[in-house]
């Protein structure tokens, strides 16, 4: 079993969330990785889009699924990983890294509804 | 007749279970058995088979056994191909129709008696056959086999029952070298009867031999695209089948490949898959299958509506190549090309599609309307909203290079 990084916050969707200032950086975690298999496809929010917290705003594809991406955070997108345009698999092989998915600048960090690593991992463990 | 509160049934567990959850696969309920959609990646199960082998558990698909003096007849009445034309250990492609000429299944049939036993043409010599079923239809099959036995002018005399035994299928370039691998160590026989060599067995034939010992039926058939044979064991005896092509294939590049890859190989191969290209609603002309149906014999189940034919705006399977990277999947609709307005008119349906790991642009196989059926017509298909611009193109999506 990996090891979740404990400085980061955690979806029940399977995003993780690193808040520095009123910036946040998002991506999937392992979990979500495996259980998609090689990524051929990242569709992310565009810089300058409004995110509503909880609301579809993107969506990552596999060889054999789709799964939609939820904005953990309301805000505007910032930045966005544009490595993944080219090579989408990153988002896949290196969650934690290279295969960050985009950062938004935050309204009210409200971070009541995200989840520590250790209650995130008690989640997926109750899936498997 | 089900009563909602009793759970549903226990996924069935095939004899190999215990080894796919070892070796780490992700199992997941298929057709009510519990089966590896994956050991590692799906993707690296499929280039495998495509560059060296794949071994595939199969063995929830449905074998059922045929038998008597008159299966021959039976089968031509019960099934859509002229079975009684088989030559001894000979396999065909064949389907089960409905009386209004659906598909019920897709099979394949095998003739196993012995060249020995046609040699003697003695008519009233038992005769036998394997019918090859899907897992989601294997009862089906056998219930409608069982009940086909009896027409209104006669009783066929045979006896139609479910074999039970595993199905381990080898697939990809490697497959005849690791099979010969395990006759070199002394472990799989063919019987000298069939004539056969592993080198030599055709495409679509299959010879009786043995593994340790053991009575299996091994057959040059496959549902990848690839080279490869499909072995037929007791089910008691799977295990060490498996465990032995595993040891043997390892340096030959041989992996454990789930039903992902199974569905990703065939697909780019263009063969349909039951539940998706095939159902009750298709008639086989419909699925460009229209020549395994064969009209000139006597009565057989679904004649009539196969004679009327499906009507001539029915919809016709195709093959579309898409661009970029994202795949139209089953369900998706198909659409005209976006002709700038975003409106998307719809002229089909997806049945199966995905990004191609061979070809590296998605493919898909669909039904759409039959003026829109030529090669090259531009298609697009509606992926969440965007239409996906593609064409149809000719099927099989890949075609292995054939040896020298």
């Amino acid at each position: 079993m990996s090891t979740l990084p404990a400085d980061l916050s955690y979806t029940s969707e399977h995003e993780w969330v690193q808040i520095e200032g009123d910036l946040a950086t998002v991506g999937i975690t392992t979990y979500a990785a495996d259980q998609l298999g090689e990524v051929v496809y990242v569709a992310l929010p565009a810089v300058g889009d409004e995110l509503t917290a909880g609301a579809v705003c993107g969506e990552v594809e596999s060889h054999k699924s789709v799964s939609e991406l939820f904005a953990p955070l309301g805000g505007v997108v910032s930045e966005v990983n544009a490595s993944l345009e080219g090579e989408p698999e990153l988002a896949g092989s290196d969650p934690f890294g290279s295969g960050w998915l985009f950062r938004v600048q935050v309204h009210e960090p409200d971070l009541g509804h995200l989840l520590s690593a250790e209650d995130y991992q008690a989640q997926v463990d109750a899936l498997s | 007749m089900t009563d909602p509160t009793v759970p549903s049934a226990p996924l069935l567990r095939t004899p190999l279970h215990d080894l796919h959850v070892a070796a780490g696969a992700t199992m997941v309920p298929f057709a009510g058995w519990s089966m590896p959609v994956k050991y590692t990646s799906d993707v690296a199960e499929h280039v495998a088979v495509r560059t060296t082998a794949g071994l595939f558990d199969i063995s929830h698909m449905g074998q059922l056994s045929v038998e008597g003096p008159d299966a021959a007849a039976f089968l031509d009445h019960a099934l859509a191909g002229r079975m009684s034309a088989l030559a001894p250990l000979q396999s065909k492609y064949t389907m089960m129709l409905a009386p209004s000429g659906g598909i019920v299944d897709d099979l394949i049939v095998t003739n196993t008696h012995t060249p020995e036993a046609a040699a003697s043409r003695d008519p009233a010599a038992p005769t036998a056959y394997l019918v090859v079923a899907n897992a989601g239809n294997r009862d089906a099959v056998l219930a409608a086999l069982i009940e086909r036995t009896t027409t209104a002018e006669r009783t066929f005399d045979v006896v139609v029952t479910d074999t039970h035994r595993a199905l381990i299928a080898v697939q990809g370039p490697r497959a005849q070298a690791i099979l010969e691998g395990l006759a070199a160590a002394g472990r799989l026989t063919l019987d000298a009867s069939s004539g056969a060599t592993l080198a030599d067995l055709r495409y679509y034939r299959s010879a009786p031999g043995a593994f340790d010992g053991e009575t299996i039926t091994l057959s040059r058939t496959g549902y990848t695209g690839e080279d490869g044979f499909e072995i037929s064991v007791a089910p008691e005896r799977a295990v060490e089948l498996w465990e032995a092509i595993s040891a043997v294939g390892a340096p030959h590049g041989l992996v454990l490949a789930g039903l992902a890859s199974r569905d990703t190989l065939r697909l780019e191969a263009g063969m349909p898959l039951y539940g998706h290209e095939l159902s009750l609603d298709t008639l086989p002309a419909q699925a460009g299958l229209g020549r395994v149906v064969v009209t000139a014999k006597d009565d057989f189940v679904g004649r009539e509506a196969i004679l009327a034919g499906p009507p001539a705006d029915a919809p016709v399977l195709v093959g579309i190549a898409l661009t970029g990277r994202r795949a139209g999947r089953a369900d998706y609709p198909v659409v005209l090309p976006d002709g700038g307005d975003g409106a998307l008119e719809r002229v089909g349906t997806v049945t199966s599609g995905v990004l191609s790991p061979t070809l590296g642009h998605p493919i898909a196989m669909a039904y759409v309307a039959p003026h829109l059926a030529e090669i090259g017509t531009a298609l697009a298909v509606d992926v969440r909203g965007t239409a996906v611009p593609g064409e149809v193109v000719a099927l099989p999506f890949y075609r292995r290079a054939k040896e020298s």
